[in-house]
């Protein structure tokens, strides 16, 4: 058949690029894994400029492949399969580019977009190490490559293209039996109603340069093992590792804000498994740039920086291959959708646990024997038992650890337990404990399938994370406070209480003060969980005032130094932001009063975290007054919104936050809410729908009643109210382009008094009327009593109104309300956390090219 | 690694372990698990995982009116189990158009008690031909 209305040069080009960039991307990690292999200056040379052009075919690829998918999704191109399932025409457009990496497709591209700049920075800033760094991120661009091919090769499929077109996916379909189908279809699916938030429009992107960054310290470390000069790499790998800690750690905090502005959820952070995956990657590399840093001071902890380093990235891949290969199912609330691609998805991963082992071995035959065994455990994984997929990545873990354990001679004398080292060094190991706890909880749904076994997550999920972590934090605070004024080698005991005396003075007053006066008594999970929580809140307010301190007792003010104790003091903040804000999260909407009717068999007592408001009534919500004042809908989307006023009882403080929720959007079946808030230096007020009247069924059955009437004149309606008709403007001069040439707008202003036994409640109408092109466009309102007026006719004399009495349906809504306080200690502790790191990497880029 | 390192970081699990260990255990244990209707039924007072179906032939109690934080409902597995489900929470707006539910609660005589309830609906993420052709059908003219 011969389609007509499709564009597909855009397509076959945008194709074309991700071939052209998976084929340029194995040119270049050929071309530069073999500069860097090379002893001989003038091959070393050539192949690494082959190399050089290979890349940069592959970056402007991939910029290409951006450029096409987001004219596509622009332009509406619904004849593509992405585009229909992942944007529509009520998109604003600053959604687009949240269409754009909504699905795994896109984000992929988002991922390798990232990749290639940074290849590109690197190219130019990486001098001797650009070869073995860049063979390295070329191998990384070869696998996203493979991930967007979507070609059949041996009759597998092989990735997933964001180009394909619709009608070659499902061919079958009834709606592409038309030879301009493509011109039929005018709308998409749209975007996600959870991806509708302005952060999804920063928040994908900062994440996944966090991701993308935490290839260069693995490029490093890798190029570290294949040059052989296994020290030489730390220098010029700490910017690089500070700044993909800075930037992976803002992007999970952007997505906490996400999911505490717009999920419901009820906070920033659920421990929900794709939320995991991103922490644990960045656990471990601040562990591993604590290690890097003591192998720099003392020249200790080698092997376990290369360890750490590696296994940070390994983590991002193994992160991937659980958001994107369905595996999660049912654990989670947000992860890909499967895309049928495991098998590459497994094969990508796999690759990259055993690429540290098999480069840290030394000799052709040794590196052959380790490859075989890793395919033979692959083997025995898909035709015996699937536990070898567990067994093979442990294997090569070990074997990494071994083979640096006899690379890197260790230092004999051990380091004594007043030193820097000594401790930061345990810091490193217990962050990477409670990562391996995190890890080791968010890989049940691979247990399930490996063992062919049914367990589910605990009852309470986020306790069962945080009866352990709490520990964490304790032991981290504490490290954290007196960590810099231990020095390199040996502290003396003298010097070390003199300097932390006063802080520590300090800290107890501070934090007996919140202990004391702050009420924080969570004892949801008893008294020795509270106790465990007091600690570490003491122990956070220790590491703020302790770093902060630091800044003149230790490095006398000097800002270029304080990187560190900025940082520090951040991650301190964000650590108390963390423990006040959960532990004193209120549900403020329980059902005390109002038109609850305890029932017999559900009146357990349990006071429900749902509230009921019918319109225009004023409810009692324990400290506040709230009314369900009014509502309305998007023009274009099937959106409602609603105005909820609140009235606090003791202060009379009045706000009023606007919720709103998708009703039946696109064919999703039911609501999704958005929460609106109210945000105050030291607290928050949330409030979400959970249900409301359902639109469809409530079609109101009451008509509008004619009414003439001149400005002056009083009119009643229902039973009991009357309205006057104070004003009636008429404007002439409208935009033409909108009203036409003889475009008029009316508009009457009408004073309603709702029940004539209490003139004291006046309320105001003004209905419009808009004569536009020809014909007339109603503007009706809606007063808070529930009736609506609208104008049906006007000239200057004299107008007729409509007035309509809702039937007794009621409008109703249940309402969720929380209050979290001081949330705002978590992202300040953010910003400041991000800023010291930026230091840091200021500081460590001006040392590296001094000694360079 | 020296043995300094060793030691303390024995000391730290070792003490970690053991504050776990010391932690209430009322519902909080670290796993549950997925059961049937009627294996549920067996381990009854235990919470659990179930993964069922709304019984549409039954009627769904909800008038928010009344108490917005009551929901019950019949539901029924694919093992033929079928059940009498409270949930102490507004309900779910797309609890009749769900395809599977996955409940987390516990049987208490004979009603399964709900703390929360996961719903599977038949989304636009679907590669199911019908679901698409229908969207396709909504977007077409």
């Amino acid at each position: 058949m011969d389609y007509i209305g499709e564009h597909l040069l855009p397509g076959q080009i945008g194709h074309l690029l991700i071939i052209l960039s998976f084929v340029a991307s194995i040119i270049a990690t050929v071309a530069y894994f073999i500069s860097a292999r090379a002893t001989n200056p003038v091959d070393e040379a050539s192949w690494k400029k082959l190399g050089r052009i290979a890349f940069f075919i592959d970056a402007i690829s991939v910029i290409g492949v951006f450029v096409i998918l987001f004219s596509l999704i622009y332009n509406h191109r619904y004849e593509y399969q992405y585009v229909y399932k992942n944007s529509g025409n009520d998109l604003e457009p600053k959604y687009i580019l949240s269409s754009l990496w909504s699905a795994s497709e896109g984000s992929f591209i988002l991922w390798t977009l990232w990749h290639a700049i940074l290849g590109v920075i690197l190219i130019f800033t990486s001098k001797k190490w650009e070869a073995p760094v860049m063979s390295v991120l070329s191998f990384a661009q070869l696998c996203l490559a493979t991930m967007m091919l979507g070609i059949y090769f041996f009759g597998t499929k092989i990735g997933s293209s964001p180009f394909a077109l619709f009608r070659e996916q499902m061919p079958d379909l009834p709606a592409f039996q038309f030879a301009d189908y493509a011109l039929r279809i005018k709308d998409g699916n749209g975007l996600n109603m959870l991806l509708q938030n302005y952060w999804m429009v920063i928040h994908p992107p900062v994440l996944f340069l966090g991701f993308a960054s935490t290839i260069i310290p693995f490029a490093f470390a890798m190029g570290g093992l294949m040059t052989k000069k296994y020290g030489d790499w730390v220098k010029p790998v700490l910017p690089w590792a500070l700044f993909s800690a800075c930037v992976l750690g803002v992007g999970i905090m952007m997505g906490g804000a996400w999911a505490y502005e717009s999920l419901s959820f009820g906070g920033y952070w659920a421990w929900d498994p794709v939320e995991n995956a991103s922490l644990v990657p960045w656990l471990v590399l601040l562990a591993g740039i604590h290690t890097l840093i003591i192998y720099k001071n003392t020249g200790r902890s080698l092997q376990t920086s290369f360890f750490l380093i590696a296994l940070s990235f390994i983590l991002i891949v193994y992160s991937t291959f659980l958001t994107r290969s369905g595996i999660l199912g049912e654990t989670s609330v947000h992860s890909f959708a499967d895309l049928g691609m495991n098998a590459q998805l497994y094969l990508f991963l796999y690759a990259f646990f055993w690429l540290p082992a098999i480069l840290s071995l030394n000799g052709l035959n040794k590196k052959l024997i380790a490859s075989g065994a890793a395919i033979a455990f692959l083997l025995l994984a898909e035709f015996v038992h699937p536990i070898f997929a567990l067994i093979s990545p442990i294997a090569a873990l070990v074997l990494f650890l071994v083979n640096m354990n006899k690379l890197i001679p260790a230092i004999k004398k051990e380091e004594a337990a007043s030193s820097r080292e000594f401790w930061m060094f345990i810091g490193s190991l217990v962050i990477l404990f409670s990562a391996i706890i995190i890890t080791a909880q968010t890989s049940l749904p691979v247990y399930n399938k490996v063992f062919g076994i049914k367990m589910a997550p605990a009852q309470d999920v986020e306790f069962s994370y945080n009866r352990i972590q709490i520990f964490i934090a304790i032991i981290i605070g504490l490290l954290t406070a007196v960590g810099q004024y231990l020095k390199y080698k040996e502290t003396g005991t003298k010097y070390f209480l003199k300097k932390i005396g006063l802080p520590f003075i300090i800290s107890a007053i501070a934090s007996g003060l919140i202990l004391a006066f702050g009420n924080i008594n969570y004892d949801k999970y008893g008294i020795g969980y509270l106790s465990f929580v007091w600690a570490a809140i003491a122990c956070s307010v220790f590491a703020i005032i302790a770093n902060f301190s630091y800044i003149w007792i230790g490095i006398k003010g000097k800002l270029k130094l304080s990187g560190p104790s900025i940082a520090h003091f951040g991650f301190g903040m964000m650590l108390l932001g963390i423990l006040i804000s959960s532990s004193k999260k209120e549900i403020l909407s329980y059902n005390t009063s109002g038109i609850f009717v305890p029932l017999g068999e559900d009146s357990k007592e349990l006071p429900g975290e749902n509230m009921t408001l019918i319109k225009g009534q004023k409810m009692d919500m324990g400290k506040y007054w709230v009314t369900y004042a009014s509502d309305s809908v998007h023009p274009k989307k099937s959106q409602w919104y609603f105005k909820i006023d609140f009235e606090d009882k003791n202060t009379k403080e009045k706000f009023t936050i606007t919720p709103n929720a998708f009703v039946n959007y696109k064919g999703n079946e039911g609501l999704m809410a958005n929460p609106g808030s109210k945000h105050y230096w030291d607290h928050d007020v949330f409030g979400y729908i959970t249900t409301m009247t359902d639109q469809s069924k409530n079609q109101d059955t009451s008509t509008f009643h004619a009414k003439t009437m001149k400005v002056g004149d009083t009119t009643l309606y229902g039973k009991k109210g009357f309205m006057v008709l104070e004003d009636v403007k008429s404007i002439d001069s409208l935009p033409v382009d909108i009203f036409g040439p003889d475009g008029k707008l009316f508009e009457a202003r009408l004073r309603v008094y709702p029940d004539m036994s209490k003139l004291t409640e006046v309320d105001y109408s003004t209905p419009r009327l808009a004569l536009a092109k020809g014909s007339f466009l109603n503007v009706p309102d809606t007063l808070s009593s529930g009736i609506m007026i609208q104008l049906n006719k006007a000239d200057d004399e004299q107008i007729e109104i409509g007035v309509k009495i809702p039937s007794t349906v009621t409008q109703y809504l249940t309402l969720k309300a929380l209050k979290f306080p001081f949330i705002n200690l978590l992202w300040l502790g953010t910003i400041i956390m991000a800023i010291g790191f930026v230091v840091s990497m200021v500081r460590r880029i001006q040392i590296s090219r001094s000694q360079a | 690694m020296k043995k300094t390192h060793i030691i303390l970081l024995v000391l730290i699990i070792g003490a970690i372990a053991a504050l776990i260990s010391l932690m209430p255990k009322g519902g909080t244990d670290l796993l549950s698990s997925y059961e049937t209707i009627a294996s549920a039924k067996e381990k009854s007072g235990k919470f659990v995982h179930v993964v069922a179906k709304l019984d549409k032939t039954q009627p769904i109690d909800y008038d928010a009116m009344k108490n917005p934080n009551y929901l019950s409902f019949t539901a029924v597995d694919t093992t033929g189990g079928k059940v009498k489900v409270i949930y102490n929470n507004a309900k779910p707006d797309n609890l009749e158009h769900s395809e599977r539910l996955v409940m987390k609660g516990k049987m208490n005589g004979d009603v399964f008690e709900c703390n929360e309830i996961l719903m599977k609906c038949p989304s636009k993420y679907t590669d199911d031909p019908n679901r698409i052709q229908e969207s396709l059908n909504k977007n077409t003219n």
